[in-house]
C-alpha cells in the first residue's frame, strides 16, 4: 500500500505549483487554472485523510469544494470575457485600475 | 382712580414699552416700502402714545397715598435655574415715573424735530428704527423690577447708541466712534454685571425690592461687600454715563445726527447711571466709602470736563463737554446723599440740554453742516427763533433764576454746602462759573458778533421750518417752567421722590429733603449761585463781545496751558499709548505669532504627520492583485510555521 505521506507530498507539490502559477504569471486564463489546481491540490489532501481516518466528512468537503469551484468557474470565466471585450487583453499587467 | 376699560392705567404699564418695540419693529420691516412721512408718523405716535401712557400713569400713581405708590407687575418667569429665579416684571414708583415721563416726553419731542431734521436722508426708516428701538430699552431699562431686566435696557440703549453714533456709517470717523463708544461702554458693563453677580451671590435674588428690604438688615453699615457692590455698580455707571476716566467716547459720539445727541447723549441714555445709583441708593448710603467715590469722581468731572469746553470750538463738541460736566453735578449730587437734587437736576438738563442741542442742529442745519464756531457769529438776525430758544437754554443751563436749570443746580450746590465739604462745594461752584462762560461764549461766538461765515455759506443760512422751531418752543417753554416743579425746595419733586429714598417704609435714612436747612441759608446760596452764574457770563461778555481780542491774548499769554486744555488734556493720546496701541500691538503679535504659527501650526503639524505617514503605507497599496495574493500567501505559512513550531 502506498504510504499516506506520498498522497500529501503530491498534494502539497500541486498546491505549491498553482500558488507559484498565480504569483508569477500573467494571462488570467493561466492564473485561473493555477486557482483550480490549488483548489484540487487541497480536495486530494482531503481525500487522503478521509480514507486514513475511515470517515466520510473529508469526501463531503471534496463535492462541496467542487460544486463551489464549478460556479467560480462560471462567474470567473464571464468576467475574463467581459475584461476582454473591454480591453482586449487579459493580461493582468494591463487591467490596473487599483494602481495609484 | 381712573379707569381705562376696567383696568388701571398701572395695569397697563406694558404698553409703555410695546408701543417703541411696535414702532421700531414696522418701521423696521416695512420702512423701505413706506414713504417718509408715513415711517415719522409711525415712529412720533409710538413715542407719542408711550408718553400719554405714561403721563396717566403718572395720575394714576398720584392717587395713591405716597407710602404705596410702588406698583409691580410680573409677566413672566425669564430664567428659573435652580435656586436662581429672574421674573421679567415691571416696577412703576415715583422714580420710574419720572423718568419714563421723562424719557417719552423729550424723546416725543426729538422724534418730531428728527422728521424735519432727517428729511433729505435716505436712510430715514432705519434711523426712526434705531430711535424707537432706543426709546424701548430706556424705558425697559428705567421700568425694570430687578437688576437683570435693567441690564437688558442698559445693554439695548448701548447698542441703539452705537448704531446711531454710527448712523452715517460710510464716514470712517462715524463708525470709529460708535466702536469706541461701545467698546469703552464694555469697560464700564463688566464691572456692572459683576456688581450683579456679587449681589445675587449675597442677596440670593436680584429683584430691587428683596434686595433694598434686605439690604440693611444683611450688611452692615460701611461694609467690604456693600462696599464693593456699590463700586462695582458705579463703574458701570461711570462708563453709561461718560464720567471720569471712561468720558472719552462722548464726544466723538458727537459724529452722530444732531437729534440723536439730543436724545441719547444729553437727555436720556447718559443719564442711566444716574439713575441706577438713585435707585440703589439703599445700598450706596450702607457705603459711606463709595458715596465719597461717587461725589469725588462727579466733582472732578464736573470741573475737569467744564476746563476741556473753554477751549473748543466745534458746537456739538463744547455741548458734549457740557452735558459730561453736568452729568458729574448729578453724581456730586447724587455722592453727598442727596439722590432728588441729583434726579431733580438730571430732569431739568435733560429739558435744557435737548434744547440746546436741537438748537444746534438748527444752525447747523441753516448753515448746510457747519460746526465750527469760527466760521458762524452773527446768526442772531439770519435764525431770530432759534437764538431765542438758545438764549434760554443758554440761561437755564448757566443757573439765572427763574430757569430751570437754576433751581436744581443751586439745589445741588446747597446739598454739597450742607451734606458735602466745602471742598466738594468748591469744584462744583467753580464748575458753574465755567459753565457760564463757555456757554455764553458758545453764544456770542456762534449768534452774536460780526459774521465769519463762508461767502456759500452766508448766502444760504436760513431760519428752520417749523417741525423744527416748534419741538425747540417746548423745550424752551419746559427750560423756564421746569425749574418749578422743585420750588421752593422742600417741595413737589422732593415730597414726591421721597418714598423711593431709602427704601420706602424702611426709611430710616433722611430722604434727602431739605427741612433742616434754614431759608436764610437757602437764600444766601441761590444768591451766590447766580453771582457764579452772572459772574461767568460778565467774563464771556467782555471777552467775546467787547473785546473779541482777548482770548487770543490769552492763549498767547498762556499757551501751553491753552494748548493742552485746547488739546483735551490729550487724555485720547495718552489712552492710545498706554491702552489702545499696547492692546493693538499685543493683538497683532497673538495673531502672527500665536495663532498663525503656534495654533496653525499645530493643525497643520497633524495633517502633515498624517500625509507622511499615507505616503509611507502607500507603498504597500501596489494594485496588482498578485502582490496581495503573494502577501496573503506568506501570512499563511507564517502562520502554519509558527503554528508547527509552538504546538
Amino acid at each position: 500500500m502506498i504510504p499516506l505521506t506520498w498522497y500529501l507530498i503530491l498534494s502539497g507539490i500541486l498546491f505549491s505549483i498553482g500558488a507559484v502559477g498565480v504569483l508569477i504569471r500573467r494571462n488570467a486564463i493561466v492564473i485561473f487554472m493555477c486557482i483550480e489546481l490549488m483548489l484540487n491540490a487541497v480536495n486530494l489532501a482531503f481525500i487522503t485523510f478521509s480514507r486514513q481516518l475511515n470517515s466520510m466528512d473529508g469526501q463531503i468537503f471534496v463535492f462541496f469544494i467542487m460544486t463551489v469551484a464549478a460556479a467560480e468557474a462560471a462567474v470567473g470565466l464571464a468576467i475574463i470575457i467581459a475584461i476582454y471585450r473591454n480591453k482586449a487583453t487579459v493580461n493582468v499587467d494591463d487591467i490596473n485600475l487599483m494602481k495609484w | 382712580m381712573p379707569y381705562f376699560f376696567g383696568c388701571s392705567y398701572l395695569d397697563l404699564i406694558g404698553y409703555v414699552l410695546l408701543f417703541p418695540i411696535a414702532g421700531s419693529v414696522i418701521n423696521g420691516l416695512l420702512g423701505k416700502k413706506l414713504s417718509k412721512p408715513v415711517v415719522g408718523i409711525i415712529g412720533c405716535t409710538a413715542i407719542g402714545l408711550a408718553f400719554i401712557l405714561s403721563f396717566f400713569v403718572f395720575i394714576d400713581l398720584l392717587h395713591l397715598a405716597p407710602e404705596h405708590r410702588v406698583f409691580e407687575k410680573d409677566y413672566f418667569t425669564w430664567i428659573g435655574s435652580g435656586s436662581f429665579e429672574s421674573i421679567a416684571g415691571l416696577q412703576v414708583d415715583p422714580l420710574s415715573v419720572v423718568m419714563i415721563m421723562m424719557v417719552s416726553g423729550v424723546g416725543f419731542i426729538i422724534h418730531v424735530y428728527s422728521v424735519g431734521y432727517m428729511q433729505d436722508d435716505d436712510g430715514f426708516y432705519r434711523y426712526f428704527t434705531y430711535l424707537n428701538l432706543f426709546t424701548f430699552s430706556m424705558l425697559l431699562l428705567v421700568l425694570a423690577n430687578n437688576f437683570l431686566l435693567m441690564f437688558i435696557g442698559w445693554e439695548g440703549v448701548g447698542l441703539c447708541s452705537y448704531l446711531l453714533i454710527g448712523y452715517w456709517f460710510e464716514k470712517k470717523s462715524a463708525s470709529s466712534a460708535g466702536m469706541k463708544a461701545f467698546i469703552v461702554n464694555r469697560v464700564g458693563d463688566f464691572g456692572f454685571i459683576l456688581g450683579i453677580m456679587l449681589i445675587f451671590v449675597t442677596f440670593n435674588t436680584i429683584d430691587f425690592t428683596e434686595v433694598f428690604q434686605a439690604a440693611p438688615e444683611h450688611l452692615q453699615m460701611g461694609g467690604f461687600v456693600v462696599t464693593m457692590i456699590t463700586l462695582l455698580l458705579f463703574v458701570g455707571a461711570i462708563g453709561k454715563s461718560a464720567q471720569i476716566p471712561l468720558y472719552t467716547w462722548l464726544p466723538d459720539a458727537m459724529e452722530g445726527p444732531t437729534p440723536v445727541s439730543a436724545l441719547i447723549h444729553a437727555a436720556t441714555m447718559v443719564t442711566a447711571g444716574v439713575y441706577m445709583v438713585v435707585r440703589c441708593n439703599v445700598l450706596y448710603t450702607l457705603a459711606p466709602f463709595s458715596l465719597t467715590v461717587v461725589a469725588v469722581i462727579g466733582g472732578v468731572t464736573a470741573l475737569f470736563a467744564a476746563t476741556i469746553g473753554l477751549a473748543q470750538n466745534d458746537i456739538k463738541r463744547v455741548l458734549a463737554y457740557s452735558t459730561v460736566s453736568q452729568i458729574g453735578f448729578m453724581f456730586l449730587a447724587c455722592g453727598v446723599g442727596a439722590y432728588i437734587a441729583g434726579i431733580f437736576h438730571l430732569v431739568t438738563h435733560s429739558f435744557f440740554k435737548a434744547l440746546l442741542f436741537l438748537g444746534a442742529g438748527s444752525v447747523i442745519h441753516g448753515l448746510g453742516g457747519e460746526q465750527d464756531m469760527r466760521k458762524m457769529g452773527g446768526l442772531k438776525k439770519y435764525m431770530p427763533t432759534t437764538y431765542k430758544t438758545f438764549l434760554i437754554g443758554t440761561l437755564a443751563i448757566a443757573g439765572i433764576p427763574p430757569f430751570a436749570g437754576f433751581f436744581s443746580k443751586d439745589e445741588v450746590l446747597l446739598e454739597a454746602f450742607t451734606k458735602g465739604s466745602l471742598l466738594i462745594w468748591g469744584l462744583g461752584a467753580f464748575a458753574a462759573l465755567l459753565t457760564a462762560f463757555y456757554m455764553f461764549r458758545l453764544l456770542f461766538m456762534t449768534f452774536c458778533g460780526k459774521s465769519n461765515m463762508s461767502k456759500h455759506a452766508e448766502a444760504h443760512v436760513h431760519e428752520s421750518p417749523m417741525i423744527i422751531l416748534i419741538p425747540l418752543l417746548v423745550l424752551a417753554f419746559l427750560s423756564i417752567g421746569g425749574g418749578f416743579i422743585g420750588f421752593p425746595t422742600a417741595s413737589a419733586i422732593n415730597s414726591f421722590l421721597a418714598p423711593v429714598i431709602g427704601g420706602g417704609h424702611h426709611g430710616t435714612v433722611d430722604g434727602g429733603s431739605l427741612h433742616h436747612v434754614s431759608a436764610g441759608m437757602m437764600f444766601s446760596m441761590m444768591g451766590i449761585s447766580t453771582g457764579i452764574a452772572i459772574a461767568g457770563i460778565f467774563i464771556a461778555y467782555l471777552m467775546y463781545i467787547k473785546n473779541p481780542d482777548l482770548p487770543a491774548k490769552i492763549a498767547k499769554k498762556f499757551k501751553l496751558i491753552y494748548t493742552i486744555v485746547y488739546n483735551k488734556y490729550y487724555v485720547d493720546e495718552i489712552y492710545d499709548a498706554t491702552i489702545v496701541n499696547p492692546t493693538v500691538k499685543t493683538s497683532f503679535i497673538l495673531w502672527r505669532i500665536v495663532d498663525v504659527r503656534i495654533i496653525d501650526g499645530f493643525v497643520n503639524a497633524i495633517a502633515r504627520i498624517v500625509e507622511l505617514k499615507g505616503e509611507v503605507l502607500k507603498l504597500f497599496q501596489t494594485g496588482y492583485v498578485r502582490n496581495y495574493a503573494l502577501s496573503i500567501l506568506l501570512g499563511g505559512v507564517i502562520i502554519i510555521v509558527c503554528s508547527l513550531i509552538l504546538l
